[in-house]
């Protein structure tokens, strides 16, 4: 198995406040690796890196053998790397169907040229975009509501048009935010068997935050925890539930 | 053609709708900057106001044909998009309306007291070479292009800056092109209506492109609703007609005008046209046509 993401030391500092602090990881390809850890451990802020939203402070970022850090968002997504966010963050006056297709953009090519005189290539294009993003959204079981404001979709919907948009990015690496944030139970089982069908049908490794320990213990073959910025352990499920320090820090003892 | 149009039309109307004409050439340009990539400029007028002196003061002083007036007033306007296009990276919301609209003031000031452009006197004597047909073809070609681009993926790629610019970089969108890029399109389109507009009114000043014609032609992006091209053309035919059709209540003619901005805006909040979506109807139509064949 080779490594798709690696983190070495990687520390981020917010004025005097350390939010992480020489963070390593190593992402293997094909993963479902879960990072977890109380509220303000770092979590997001680690997405927010390996996303280009943040410039670390030090260390370095690797990417299918590349260095990344410092990359801008728009560069990192050309990359392969699509996310989803905590707070969802969908194109809200666009519709369903049109928020997947701009998730699909950094996946394309094309300029202002092409797109204003409908060149034969941009035509081809939009062709195979709107084949794709139909698949997408019937896989995601958005299709009945394409023409929909994502404004006017149910919350769960919502989460699910987040996924099949950065999944139109056709990713080599999936980063989801707390996805599991506000469902019920049932849209949680639900969630869980997408996950897992996004990994085995589309070749993605995903690397997931969340607070539902349930879904993780689940779902991650693979787990690190975070405490106020450092990592405190990495393993399996069952290292994880075993480990003295997670269990005094962030299972509660 | 217009002297064979004025035949049959009353040249008070040819000059109403020569004047739609060239408001929605620049409305379609402010629509871009504003309406679709949602970045708030209020200093369109300057746009307009390089491209009408540029253009004027060639024509009048170098003689140079119409056309190379108009295309260097358009392009001197497209290098001050692409200046203030810039700082748009950095600002937003009503910070970048401060410095759209402090770059509209410079460009008054300054052609206040330039001396080639008549000062505050103004420039007089420019051929009258705008008309009816050559406003309405550019503004149908215009027209055209606006669709191709806003239903293409750039298009939707501008609309995404407007809804969220974080989810939208990490579709892999160089959002700081693309801005400066819309400013570049609506200053092109603000330089090539004020050409056209210093060649149809024989005489201009800077008093012509003031902060508040910066205003009316954001009241008519607004007004349409926000990206919205068939919005732009019915918002710039309501507000370009208001004020002719409010010639019956004389002085009280403003008055009228804002009432009627203040009631289009709490009935239609969103525009005239701002929530109807044209491309879903005929998508719709078109899917129901296909049902019923199948």
């Amino acid at each position: 198995m080779s490594i798709v993401l690696q983190l070495q030391k990687i520390s981020q500092e917010f004025g005097g406040l350390r939010a992480l602090d020489m963070v390593s990881l190593s992402v293997e390809e094909g993963a479902i690796f879960g990072i977890i850890g109380p509220n303000g451990a770092g979590k997001t802020t680690l997405f927010n890196i390996i996303s280009g939203i943040y410039t670390p402070t030090s260390g370095r970022l690797i990417y299918l053998g590349q260095e990344i850090q410092g990359l801008k968002a728009w560069q990192v997504a050309r990359m392969g790397i699509a996310r989803t966010y905590q707070n969802i963050r969908l194109f809200q006056k666009l519709s369903v169907l049109d928020n997947v297709r701009v998730g699909g953009y950094g996946r394309e090519r094309g300029g202002f040229i092409g797109d204003v005189l409908t060149l034969p290539g941009a035509r081809r294009q939009e062709k195979e975009t709107m084949e794709r993003t139909k698949e997408l959204l019937d896989f995601m079981g958005l299709y009945e509501r394409r023409w929909d404001y994502a404004v006017n979709l149910a919350y769960g919907e919502q989460r699910r048009l987040e996924i099949a948009r950065a999944l139109a990015l056709d990713p080599q690496l999936l980063l989801l935010d707390e996805p599991a944030a506000g469902m019920n139970p049932q849209e949680k089982e639900e969630l869980m068997a997408t996950i897992r069908l996004i990994r085995e049908q589309r070749d993605i490794t995903i690397l997931l935050v969340e607070h539902d320990m349930n879904l993780v213990m689940n779902i991650c073959e693979h787990i690190a925890v975070l405490d106020y910025g450092s990592k405190i352990a990495e393993g399996t499920p069952e290292d994880i539930k075993r480990n003295e320090q997670v269990i005094h820090s962030y299972l509660g003892a | 053609m217009d002297a064979f149009l004025s035949q049959y039309i009353d040249p008070y109307y040819l000059r109403i709708m020569i004047l739609i004409g060239i408001n929605l050439i620049l409305v379609l340009g402010l629509n871009i900057i504003t309406g679709v990539t949602g970045q708030l400029s209020m200093g369109h007028a300057g746009f307009m106001s390089l491209g009408a002196y540029t253009s004027a003061i060639l024509s009048v002083q170098f003689g140079t044909p119409f056309v190379v007036s108009l295309l260097a007033g358009a392009m001197v306007a497209v290098v001050f998009g692409f200046v203030i296009g810039i700082p748009t990276l950095r600002l937003e919301g009503d910070y970048l309306a401060m410095v759209t609209i402090g770059f509209a003031e410079i460009v008054r000031v300054f052609f206040l007291n330039f001396k080639p452009g008549g000062k505050a006197v103004g420039l007089s004597g420019i051929p009258q070479e705008t008309n009816f047909a050559l406003v309405w073809v550019l503004v149908i070609i215009i027209i055209y292009f606006n669709y191709r681009l806003l239903n293409s993926r750039t298009g939707r790629a501008l609309f995404a800056i407007r809804e969220d610019e974080i989810a939208a970089e990490s579709s892999g969108i160089n959002i700081s092109k693309l801005k400066v890029m819309a400013f570049v399109i609506g200053a092109f389109l603000g330089g090539l209506g004020g050409g056209l507009y210093a060649h149809y009114m024989y005489y201009i000043s800077p008093q012509d492109f003031g902060f508040m014609k910066s205003i009316e032609l954001l009241n008519m992006v607004v007004l349409g609703g926000m990206g919205s091209i068939p919005g732009a053309i019915l918002g710039t035919t309501v507000l370009t007609l208001a004020p002719e059709l409010l010639r019956v209540v004389a002085e009280y003619r403003l008055l009228f005008y804002g009432a009627l901005l203040v009631i289009l805006m709490i009935f239609r909040p969103n525009g005239l046209l701002g929530d109807v979506r044209w491309y879903d109807i005929r998508q719709r139509l078109f899917k129901r046509h296909q049902s019923e064949r199948g």
